[in-house]
């Protein structure tokens, strides 16, 4: 009951009864298309956490999902709304590209740490200038971000094929990165303990994600700067009339946002493609919007949060292989009906039930 | 009182609007406490009284906003069935609200016909209005052109265009809560001319103000209303200023002056020639000077809205001044060189705001995290830097809980759910607790509860006889003779004087509230005690 326990566990409740809700409503659907939900839902479970392989690719996705959810709870905050994860996400894959291919020599533990500067500061770059006319100019955030979303779409176009495609291949890729730069991935791990995932994605960033989680939550609750940073969304008047120069500490937390979105560039890059590949961001800036939703803007509710929709793309899948009628589109109506239970009427549920369970506590402390 | 009652015996049909015993609370406040008095047809009435008075609550409860819990409203001598806003339309009451209510891009005629456009096409719709229209701006001689967009138009004309839309409902009941106040005083006597024009007609107009002189220059008849209480009702004829400003703050008894260390030599607060704009360019305080030493309380007194709040805003480095000077201790702040609120609480200023919900604190944090807010930059509390610790930051705001007496002491509650007075015992603590040389303090006792006013009381008098320098500003005059050593008295933005404590009283500062500058006020008291 420490931290307004009522307002966190209502938070809670709400959302699970929403996923509920919205598994209940893909239901419907699913029986619509002819096939038993029970069996579809057991699928995407099994698909999802049935296998290590499965497992780990979940994994995998929920990587990006932490990152881009982190990105937008840090503005969130401060009640800004950072929509531009997607492009901070995608320019950030350009800076950790650039560390790789400038110095190719380094060994992994270097380049890891160089790569997440790297991939920061390119997010955080991209996001400055949204940041700043949000902060300084009262532009709109929201329309600002998703402006730069296309124009980071399209710069990286304009690069990947003018600059960095090598001229003899027709792939809208850069060429390879040396071989030293590719961070340890769990397949080849468990390879070396006699356990067969074949080629698989998830590597060592996921780790990195969930250190990133420690120290966002550490920022957050723990440090002046995050204590300013949640007066300026609790109350901006409030913030100045405690000496907070709120549109700094606006620019600060959206720069912050945009440079923890930029850590999809290094999972990404040094993890999994090796390369610059055309929108390898696609889709994963977006869904952090709903991750962080879902997760109530708090690390430790992003880290499931992330999970769901890896498990949902990863078990998805399966579901869509398994069953004809089922068809891809059905897998991201669920997406989407999540994303519409659990993120948009997650609001229409919790004044009520943080009421309910105020007058419970205050009861108790009465 | 009871001639009214027995006037109203004869001739129930005479009043346009007759409220009987109307009571309404919001939770445990009392904002209109069995209010009974009748307003007659095709009158200028007004309604007089402080700022918490209960008079916008009333109003709102006449045009549908708010239910009363006992009482009823009587329309031209029948029971009234009004339940919203649209219900009081049509019933013939039309209201004009202290901040506008027009969509600023239409055009006059757009918003005069908005929500009773005939027809569904507004091009139709207005065009078959503009000679309805145009003929109600004759009777009443509310003239505007009715094509010009809305925002271009100056607020006198604005609020020409609200009182057109009433009539142009219907409106046999107009009322208009502090009409004036965004008025400059050549648009003022325009519209007291239309108001005039509404009575000829046959109209009757409720003003709401919180200034004797309007009531004195324009109403038949006025209500005084005194925390949420009907004082009475009179003929203005029979009324006059010294009278009103007595009813309107009432009799309370002078506290004795108590045994207190004197006031040091050292002027700790230095104010010149001070001007202040609100955040929409209107100059709210004019040429502004005062001096505050150390030891010693300056109450600033005045009927809410008469520019307190940006004066002590101003102060707190919260709004720039726009002309003149401020000397804080060490700190200096100038029009162009305006100083931030972090600089000027480093250099030993506290400062409890007005609105404490607004600025004060964070309603959904927790009671420790804003028993800090403010001071989180200071480096003088253990477990408060660049790192802040939770847990001692609770031990923090246990201390503070237990030296101010805030109940319930659990530094984990969200600080919404304590009382008012809880709230704001911690809120000063928390000013206090630094020990800042100067303590800006705006409406210490403002929705507390009787038990805190004490405690709050003795906190401040403790601080100035520990020779900080109090700037306080109170519209609860009682409390700035309580506290004060000095007493500075603004109407308008301005100086009215100020006055030592020992010279003055309740009647002498309701004249200077009134706005009669300190020499007038003593010759009007001289005269109306003999």
């Amino acid at each position: 009951m420490r931290n307004h326990a009522s307002g966190t566990i209502a938070a809670i409740v709400a959302t699970l009864i929403n996923i509920a809700a919205a598994f209940l409503i893909g239901a419907l659907l699913i029986v619509a298309v002819g096939e038993n939900p029970l069996k579809a839902f057991g699928v995407v479970w099994t698909g999802a956490f049935g296998s290590l392989k499965g497992f780990s690719f979940t994994l995998y996705y929920a990587t990006n999902f932490i990152f881009t959810g982190l990105a937008v709870a840090v503005a969130a905050h401060a009640r800004e709304y950072n929509i531009g994860g997607e492009g901070q996400a995608n320019v950030s894959g350009l800076g950790v590209f650039l560390v790789g291919a400038m110095l190719p020599f380094l060994p992994w533990p270097v380049a890891i740490v160089l790569g997440i500067v790297a991939g920061m500061t390119f997010g955080a770059a991209w996001a400055f200038v949204p940041a700043y006319m949000s902060a300084r100019r009262g532009s709109n955030l929201v329309v600002t971000t998703i402006m730069f979303n296309f124009l980071a779409s399209l710069l990286m176009i304009y690069l990947i094929v003018n600059f960095l495609r090598p001229t003899t291949s027709m792939i809208p890729a850069s060429g390879a990165l040396a071989d030293n730069l590719s961070l340890p991935r769990m397949d080849r791990f468990l390879l070396t303990l006699g356990i067969n995932i074949h080629e698989n994605p998830l590597n060592i960033t996921f780790l990195v994600a969930l250190l990133v989680c420690v120290a966002v939550t550490f920022l957050i609750w723990h440090t002046r700067w995050g204590y300013e940073l949640r007066a300026v969304g609790e109350n901006r008047d409030a913030a100045a009339y405690a000496g907070v120069h709120v549109p700094r500490v606006v620019i600060q937390a959206i720069c912050l946002s945009g440079a923890l979105a930029g850590m999809v560039g290094l999972n990404e890059v040094f993890g999994v493609q090796h390369r610059l590949i055309l929108d390898f961001a696609l889709g994963y800036g977006f869904t952090g919007v709903a991750v962080a939703l879902i997760g109530n803007n708090h690390p430790l509710g992003i880290i499931p949060a992330a999970i769901l929709f890896g498990a949902l793309y990863q078990g998805g899948a399966s579901m869509a292989f398994m069953f004809p009628k089922i068809s891809r589109e059905v897998v991201v109506v669920l997406q989407g009906l999540v994303i519409l239970f659990a993120g948009g009427f997650v609001a229409v549920l919790r004044p009520y039930l943080t009421e309910q369970f105020d007058h419970f506590f205050t009861r108790k402390v009465a | 009182m009871s001639a009214i009652q027995n006037e109203r015996e004869l001739q129930d049909n005479s009043y346009a609007v007759e409220f009987r015993g109307v009571t309404k609370k919001f939770g445990s406040v009392v904002a209109n406490d069995d209010v009974t008095f009748g307003v007659r047809k095709g009158t200028i009435h007004g309604i007089i009284g402080e700022n918490g008075a209960g008079k916008s609550t009333l109003m709102s409860i006449l045009f549908g906003l708010y239910h009363p819990e006992q009482g009823e409203i009587l329309l031209s001598g029948a029971l009234s069935k009004i339940k919203t806003p649209s219900t009081a339309i049509r019933a013939g009451i039309g209201m004009v609200h202290q901040h506008f209510m027009l969509v600023e891009r239409m055009t006059a005629l757009q918003n005069v016909v908005l929500g009773t456009e005939e027809g569904y096409w507004l091009k139709g719709g207005t065009g078959n209005v503009a000679s309805k229209v145009k003929e109600i701006q004759n009777r009443y001689g509310l003239h505007f052109p009715l094509d010009a967009v809305t925002r271009d138009l100056p607020v006198g004309v604005q609020q020409r265009i609200e009182i057109l839309k009433a009539l142009y409902r219907g409106a046999d009941v107009l009322i208009l809560d502090e009409p004036t106040g965004v008025l400059t005083p050549g648009e003022v006597q325009d519209l007291f001319r239309v108001f005039q024009d509404l009575r000829a007609q046959g109209k009757t107009v409720i003003l709401i103000t919180h200034k004797l002189q309007e009531i004195l220059s324009i109403t038949d008849s006025v209500t005084v209303l005194r925390q949420g209480k009907s004082v009475g009702t009179y003929a203005t004829a029979e009324t006059d200023r010294m009278m009103l400003a007595t009813l309107m703050v009432g009799r309370r008894p002078n506290a004795p002056p108590q045994a207190r260390e004197p006031r040091r030599s050292d002027i700790r607060v230095e104010v010149s020639n001070l001007g202040v704009k609100d955040n929409l360019s209107i100059q709210r305080v004019f040429d502004l000077s005062f001096q505050i030493h150390a030891g010693e309380v300056l109450g600033v007194a005045g009927v809410a809205g008469n520019g307190q709040s940006e004066l002590l805003s101003a102060l707190a480095g919260l709004s720039p001044p726009s002309t003149g000077k401020i000397r804080l201790g060490n700190v200096e702040i100038l029009p162009d060189h305006p100083t931030q609120p972090e600089t000027i609480r480093k250099n030993g200023v506290g400062h409890v705001p007005e609105d404490r919900h607004r600025l004060g604190m964070m309603k959904r944090w927790t009671a420790a995290e804003n028993s800090i807010l403010g001071l989180h930059r200071s480096d003088r509390i253990e477990g408060v830097g660049k790192r802040i610790k939770p847990s001692k930051v609770g031990n923090w705001c246990r201390d503070l809980m237990t030296k101010h007496d805030v109940r319930p002491a659990n530094p984990d509650l969200r600080f919404g759910l304590f009382s008012g007075g809880n709230q704001q015992k911690l809120v000063i603590g928390r000013e206090i607790a630094l020990s800042p040389d100067v303590l800006l303090i705006g409406q210490p006792t403002r929705g507390v509860d009787i038990g805190a006013i004490e405690n709050i009381h003795a906190a401040l008098l403790a601080e100035r006889d520990r020779g900080k320098s109090v700037l306080l500003v109170s519209v609860e005059l009682e409390e700035v003779l309580a506290l004060s050593d000095r007493i500075l008295v603004m109407f308008e933005g301005r100086s009215m004087g100020i006055v030592d404590r020992a010279d003055a009283d309740e009647k002498l500062l309701g004249l200077m509230m009134a706005g009669l500058p300190l020499a007038d006020a003593l010759n009007e008291k001289k005269v109306t005690v003999q």
